[in-house]
């Protein structure tokens, strides 16, 4: 019989549009779900900030601003977790073939930092392809304790 | 809070006071304005002050990363003043605490141009 600690509790679950509103929406919704949760100021901070930089890699790398596609964020508790899901309808991203922001060659680079920034805030980051083969990226940040 | 951004000049010296948010949009590319509106003005000693920045992204990052280049490229010097913990984090994070010259002490900023 399923019980609180191994069915995840969806607390969030939206499509969004491509846009930078969305960005802006899907920081607030995060940090209000991690407020709820019991995360501290500096936690919370951390959590928004990791949800921004994903949906902003969706809408701008993954769906380039598509007005025919969206950017799903879905936030969920499981057994000590956080959970945060992204994806996109692009055509999916090779984390591989990324330049590594910090080398030397890459210091002064415009771009290219947003996931090592998400990786240091987050406590477990996967990336993968949803099944029509966009961008599907997964963070994990554990729960306060008592959260 | 939108970005706001403010200049003044201190002997040769432009401050650029910078409050609020920089981030990917409306406040990144007005930081790279003013940035280059500076450079085209013939300023080569820019001091940014990032003091009631409250936010900063990746893309925000960016622009300063950006704006370092615009200023070096000239023949000209940007450096960065108070820097808030979670802006000094971010640099740490990404390494650019390598790149960037910081100072919280405006006096000693101003004389290291």
């Amino acid at each position: 019989m399923p019980n609180a600690e191994s069915t995840p509790e969806i607390l969030y679950d939206q499509y969004l549009e491509s846009t930078l509103a969305s960005v802006d929406a899907s920081e607030e919704a995060a940090k209000s779900v991690a407020e709820r949760l019991g995360y501290d100021e500096e936690e919370t901070y951390h959590i928004g900030y990791a949800v921004r930089e994903a949906v902003v890699n969706a809408v701008v790398h993954g769906n380039t601003y598509s007005a025919n596609k969206r950017v799903r964020l879905r936030m969920e508790r499981s057994a000590g977790w956080l959970e945060v899901i992204v994806e996109d309808e692009g055509r999916g991203f090779e984390e591989s073939r990324q330049a590594d922001p910090l080398a030397r060659e890459n210091l002064l680079s415009q771009s290219g930092r947003g996931l090592l920034i998400i990786r240091a805030f987050m406590d477990e980051v996967d990336i993968g392809r949803t099944e029509a083969g966009g961008t599907r990226l997964r963070m994990r940040k554990s729960l306060p304790a008592g959260g | 809070m939108s970005l706001k951004l403010t200049t003044r000049q201190v002997g040769d010296v432009v401050i650029v006071d910078a409050a609020g948010r920089i981030t990917l949009g409306e406040g990144s590319s007005a930081f790279r304005d003013t940035i280059k509106d500076l450079v085209n003005k013939g300023h080569k000693k820019i001091l940014v002050n990032l003091g009631e920045v409250t936010y900063i992204d990746s893309s925000g990052i960016g622009e300063l990363v950006s704006g370092y280049t615009t200023v070096s490229n000239a023949g000209g010097q940007m450096k960065l003043l108070n820097l808030t913990k979670r802006v000094h984090d971010l640099l740490q994070i990404t390494k650019l605490y390598t790149v960037f010259e910081v100072f919280d002490d405006e006096a000693k900023a101003l004389a290291s141009f």
